[in-house]
């Protein structure tokens, strides 16, 4: 019989077990540390809209089958790169390779299956045929135009019209990162656990289903990012009252109540802060509401709130009275909002319409 | 054995540098406390960052009151009033930014607060002067948002 030898007995296999195990305790070390660096990334720049566990808020649910299920590895990396103009999703241009990989890998951890690889050729379709069959199909959620659904995904702290918006498909964003065959595989199986029908439940031939996808990559153009529309708006209004002090707060009162709002208070500038206003100088804070309309705001972006309550600030300095306020339109560019950008225009009209109508 | 080290401390690392996001012009945290915690956090930080409250804009009462379904989401205004006195009496175009301010809104079981970002102003108004104070406010709101995420 012969022996069996004693590998650990043998001073290079020794040597070489040792090395083994050393090597795959550094495996082992670096893909933890890999993920809890990709945790700590996620946690750090993701989770404030998508959710510690990836539940979603302000943000799509990135852990939900639905979501996991089409997305690959390029599709993510492309999409913290690029981000969403107009549609929230900042773009995290100055994130390292590294950094976007350690994420994904951190995100991988909750599939169930191994991500999808998607080829980047292109399918052929008939765009024409394919805008018929989307204005039939799709354009009831995604929009006519595939300006996608209104608000911003998920989010439960007020109610929404459907749980997760439906995806903005001309969005420049997302045209750079889906690839078409990431959009007909959506298009032919659905997303998981999502009210969006399958192509055969809707009768779609393959080939429908192409025609379809080359419509929505008609919308594609190379450049990203539209201008800002607001650049040269100045971030104040301000308008010189012919009125005393006190007359323009009466002004003001009554124009908040022509333009439907509600006066909610006057307060001192400094009000609850520890100081002493010199005699000559007035300040006074008039904050006013119109609840329908602040209620669609925060609907469409709860992070408005930073610029609540509408206000106007009437002050008088060596004689001089002045009626000031935020400029909507300036604080529109703030938020990648396309959606907000309509409020903040209407909202510019009224602050507009209320200071000119005070001092008529 | 060294490896291992070396990884928990790059572990420890990450977890304590874990921090407020600044994407541009918004500073903004998730916490894992709930709405009336992270609210008690936040005046407490803002207190012990050397600023005063000047009050609490209850959002989420109004629009109950007339009849809208919407979770905790408040408004908090804080400042120096000195430093805001000053500012208003040379730079009358700041006025309607003053003071300071955090939105805190619940969203399920965490709490999210969000701030423009005062560096942010040096565009803005382009007022070179003020400059270092309004890059001080950003670290201080950061300071402010982190102490609440981390519970403190």
């Amino acid at each position: 019989m012969q022996a069996q030898p004693n590998f650990c007995s043998m001073p290079g296999i020794r040597v070489s077990a040792i090395s083994l195990l050393l090597l795959i305790s550094s495996l082992y070390t670096f893909t933890t540390h890999a993920n809890s660096r990709g945790e700590a990334l996620y946690n750090e720049n993701c989770s404030i809209c998508h959710g510690k566990d990836g539940s979603g808020g302000m943000g799509i649910p990135l852990s939900s089958a639905s979501f996991l299920d089409a997305a690959s590895s390029h599709y993510i990396k492309q999409t913290i790169r690029l981000g969403r103009p107009g549609r929230v999703m900042p773009s995290f241009y100055w994130m390292t390779d590294t950094d976007i990989a350690a994420i994904i890998d951190y995100m991988n951890d909750w599939r169930k299956t191994p991500p999808r690889v998607w080829s980047a050729r292109p399918i052929e379709g008939d765009p024409q045929i394919g805008k018929q069959l989307y204005q039939t199909h799709c354009a009831s959620c995604h929009g006519e135009d595939a300006k996608g659904g209104k608000g911003t995904g998920v989010h439960f702290s007020r109610p929404t019209d459907i749980p997760v918006t439906a995806t903005a498909l001309n969005n420049q964003g997302f045209l750079h990162s889906a690839p078409d065959e990431m959009l007909h595989f959506i298009i032919k199986y659905s997303r998981q656990g999502s009210i969006m029908p399958a192509a055969s439940q809707l009768g779609l031939s393959t080939r429908q289903v192409n025609d379809i996808v080359s419509y929505i990559r008609s919308f594609q153009r190379d450049d990203l990012y539209k201008e800002a529309a607001y650049a040269e708006e100045p971030p104040t209004l301000m308008v010189e009252s012919p009125y005393s002090f006190d007359e323009t707060l009466v002004n003001i009162k009554r124009a908040i109540a022509g333009a439907n709002f509600i006066h909610i208070r006057d307060q001192p500038l400094t009000e609850g802060l520890e100081v002493t206003m010199d005699k000559d100088t007035r300040q006074t804070i008039v904050y006013f509401c119109n609840f329908n309309f602040l209620y669609d705001a925060l609907k469409i972006d709860p992070r408005i709130g930073m610029f609540l309550p509408c206000r106007i600030t009437v002050t008088e300095q060596a004689g001089k009275v002045q009626m000031m306020s935020i400029n909507p339109k300036h604080l529109s560019q703030l938020f990648n909002n396309n959606e907000l950008d309509e409020s903040c225009d209407k909202m510019y009209e009224l602050y507009l319409g209320i200071l000119e109508d005070a001092s008529l | 054995m060294i490896t291992r080290l070396y990884g928990f401390l790059l572990l420890m690392l990450f977890s304590l540098t874990s921090q407020a996001v600044v994407t541009g012009e918004m500073i903004m945290v998730r916490s894992s406390d709930a709405f009336p915690e992270a609210m008690s956090s936040l005046q407490q930080a803002i207190s012990d960052n050397g600023y005063s409250l000047s009050r609490v804009q209850r959002v989420d009462v109004g629009l109950t009151a007339k009849g809208y379904a919407t979770d905790k989401y408040r408004v908090v205004f804080f400042g120096k009033g000195e430093q805001i006195k000053q500012l208003a009496a040379d730079y009358p175009q700041l006025i309607p930014y003053l003071p300071l301010k955090i939105a805190i809104y619940a969203e399920g079981d965490n709490t999210i607060l969000i701030s423009a970002n005062p560096a942010s102003f040096n565009d803005m108004f382009d007022i070179p002067q003020l400059k270092p104070m309004f890059n001080q406010w950003r670290k201080d709101i950061i300071e402010i948002l982190n102490s609440v995420q981390s519970g403190n």
